[in-house]
């Protein structure tokens, strides 16, 4: 068995949940190196958060291993080395933030100057200083949040686990949530990141698997993601009137997705951006009504529609 | 407007019939309750509940023997003249005054008659300055029916299986008051009175005049301020622990739908440490509770709390676990908050009603007495009672003890079982 500090920090192996007749992790294979942030991005019910809890080790896998640090997840020496942020607001809401903080210190086997230390380090990682004596249901969305990221981490692993951290906050606690991971990869923790917002896999993540239906089905960089899903080409996006009936069938025979549950928006990947005109005119040609077209450069959203054709917050 | 309100109601059945917690507060909760409380007032059918009665013959004549004979034939008395034969021992003894004295103070039954010697000789007690001994009604006033009860039953078996004595006691007054009788007068009375009494063919109802005289004594209550204080702190006290202990492993529950108990479960606690934690906080609360509830009792009441510390720490303390692990248990079978409330209302005013919380045990009828000792309710009053009402040393709680805690430790291991689930999904 591998030392746990010489051994990687995540190795995820074949892994398969199933739940009844859905499969929702089907044959995840990932490793994760020191100091890095993996990003999970995918849409809801994608299966981030199973494989997320089976690295946490709260759920007993059908097939396949996950190692922490060379340990088995869910051992005791895993446990040590992981911080798990679940997206639930997973906190005692009549206690105070201290409060909170100390019992799941203590949960983690913490005492005494640990104990302290780790709290006061949490306390101004989250900007809570200030309110640490406040209870948890009089904090804002945005500093229940951050406190919840708080409580996965008073015991300082060197592994962490957020799970869709920004989900329901405001745009400015989003920033202060970004600042708090970008100061945790700062400080050399590794990170394991969901979220179906490509923005912030793109902004806090240095590798992105997508997730799609219990598989990974790209795993890179952003760029080698687009490399591989647009080459050099560009992503153009042509919507139709309501009217246009076989506006699917038209993008198909011509390369291109219809988005599902996107009222008519279809997307070409073109080499050049006068291909535009060669697709305008076939439109106007076969009596497509175009409303507007768009040309943009890939991005993660445009990678994911590339290979699902579907949208991300679906 | 009538199918907007056709609608609203149809919502509401639609809303109800899946809120199985809803239904059952709605329509089972109310029939159960009729249902317990029926069989405990209605009697089950069986009338008054007979009064257990313990009976010494000190005289040991003809006359006394006789009345022995109709009090053990008494329907509505379950008397006695010794204890319970058990199989394989050879027959106790028959109860002294002191060994029946002792029983009556052990709570064995709440009432002895002790027939004093010289009480054929003069059994009858008619007016005042009449001779002969009183029979003495040893009771334990913790059940105030039945001495009387005993008292009035004793003097309708008096006037049944000894109507000779009575006559002829009788009979000596009017001589005295009319100035004699007849030969032949005397000859006819004697001769109706030598015939053999058929006092289990008589009946009639009970006489407010006594033809006995009776000397009653409350053996147990008779020095205690307040007899019933410990029995009610103790029964109401309960009941509110298993609602307390209810709340308290609904936390349970609580943390499983926020997230919180998956989050403590995957850092280093193990579902054993977990619902242990949360049995003992439990189980700290409910023995505040008590506490707080016995003090207001000797602040308030006069409830004797310092002089009996010890057997209320013991009866406190296994109270408080056994009603822990019930609350414990409550929350690892219930799947929500509002199906865990569903059951904790069902179960806890049952076991009240049926534990003696709601109404003393004693004057339920004898098989409901029985079906009550299935309630931690019934143990803890019965633990109680032995410490404040009988004064009875600690090792006399064995019982009790050992029911709370054995049925605690179980009903903790069966807790463990189901809480399973949460452990891995």
């Amino acid at each position: 068995m591998a030392s746990p500090t010489l051994a990687i920090p995540l190795r995820i192996d074949s892994v398969v949940k199933r739940f009844g007749d859905l499969i929702a992790v089907s044959g995840v294979s990932l490793d994760v190196r020191e100091r890095a942030c993996l990003g999970l991005l995918g849409p809801n019910g994608a299966g981030k958060s199973t494989l997320i809890r089976s690295i946490a080790g709260r759920i007993r896998l059908d097939s396949g291993s996950i190692r922490v640090f060379g340990q088995p997840a869910g051992s005791a020496a895993a446990r040590a080395e992981l911080g798990w942020v679940p997206q639930e607001l997973a906190l005692y809401p009549l206690l105070t933030c201290r409060e909170n903080l100390e019992a799941f210190g203590r949960y983690q086997g913490l005492r005494g100057t640990g104990l302290r230390d780790g709290i006061a380090w949490c306390l101004q990682w989250a900007a809570l200083a200030d309110r640490a004596g406040a209870t948890v249901k009089t904090l804002s969305g945005g500093m229940r949040r951050r406190l919840n990221m708080a409580a996965g981490l008073v015991h300082r692993p060197r592994m962490v686990l957020l799970d869709e951290p920004t989900v329901g906050v405001d745009p400015q606690s989003r920033n202060r949530i970004f600042e708090m991971v970008e100061e945790l990869r700062g400080q050399g923790t590794t990170v394991i990141y969901t979220t179906h917002y490509m923005e912030e896999a793109e902004r806090l993540c240095d590798s992105i698997a997508i997730i799609d239906h219990g598989h990974v089905i790209a795993h890179g960089t952003k760029e080698e993601l687009v490399e591989q899903s647009f080459g050099r080409r560009s992503d153009v996006l042509m919507r139709f009137a309501p009217t246009v009936e076989n506006a699917a069938a038209w993008a198909a025979a011509r390369g291109g997705t219809l988005q599902e549950g996107a009222d008519g928006v279809a997307h070409f990947a073109v080499a050049q951006p006068t291909d535009i005109a060669a697709l305008l005119d076939a439109a106007a040609r076969d009596g497509l009504e175009v409303i507007d077209v768009v040309l943009r450069r890939p991005n993660l959203e445009s990678v994911f529609l590339q290979l699902t054709g579907r949208d991300l917050r679906q | 407007m009538i199918s907007m309100m056709a609608a609203i109601v149809l919502n509401g059945f639609r809303a109800l019939r899946r809120d199985r917690g809803a239904l059952i507060l709605s329509f089972i909760l109310p029939i159960a309750f009729f249902s317990i409380f029926a069989t405990i007032f209605g009697g089950m059918g069986g009338g008054t509940p007979r009064v257990s009665v313990l009976v010494v013959d000190e005289d040991g004549s003809t006359v006394s023997e006789r009345l022995v004979r109709a009090l053990l034939q008494e329907p509505s008395l379950a008397a006695s003249t010794h204890s319970e034969t058990k199989k394989g021992e050879p027959f106790p003894p028959s109860y002294t005054a002191a060994s029946a004295e002792a029983a009556v103070k052990l709570g064995d039954a709440p009432a002895a008659l002790i027939i004093p010697k010289g009480f054929g000789a003069h059994p009858i007690a008619l007016g005042p300055g009449a001779d002969g001994a009183p029979i003495r009604l040893l009771h334990d006033s913790s059940d105030p029916v039945a001495a009387q009860m005993v008292a009035g039953i004793l003097q309708k078996v008096v006037m049944t299986s000894l109507p000779d004595a009575m006559a002829k006691v009788g009979m000596q007054y009017f001589e005295r008051a009319s100035g004699g009788l007849t030969p032949q007068q005397r000859e006819s009375i004697e001769s109706a009175m030598s015939r053999p009494p058929n006092a289990a063919t008589q009946s009639g109802p009970p006489r407010d005049t006594g033809f006995v005289a009776i000397e009653v004594r409350d053996v147990v209550g008779e020095k205690k301020q307040n007899s019933m204080i410990a029995f009610y702190a103790a029964g109401i006290g309960v009941m509110f622990l298993l609602f307390t202990a209810s709340a308290a492993g609904g936390t349970l529950l609580d943390e499983a739908e926020s997230g919180a108990l998956d989050r403590i479960l995957s850092a280093r606690v193990s579902m054993t440490t977990l619902l242990a934690g949360k049995m003992a906080y439990s189980a700290l609360l409910a023995s505040a509770q008590l506490t707080l509830m016995f003090l207001w009792g000797a602040a308030v009441f006069h409830l004797d709390l310092f002089t009996h510390l010890p057997g209320f720490i013991v009866m406190t303390a296994a109270t408080s676990f056994a009603v822990a692990s019930f609350g414990m248990l409550l929350a690892s079978v219930s799947h929500t908050r509002a199906q865990q409330a569903a059951i904790s209302t069902l179960i806890i005013l049952t076991m009240s009603a049926l534990g003696g919380s709601m109404f003393p045990r004693f004057l339920m009828p004898e098989a409901m007495q029985k079906v009550g000792l299935l309630t931690f309710n019934a143990w803890a009053i019965d633990g109680y009672t032995k410490v404040f009402w009988r004064d009875e040393p600690i090792l006399q709680l064995a019982p009790q003890v050992a029911v709370l805690i054995g049925a605690g430790m179980v009903l903790f291991l069966i807790a463990r079982r189901f809480a399973r689930r949460w452990e891995y999904a």
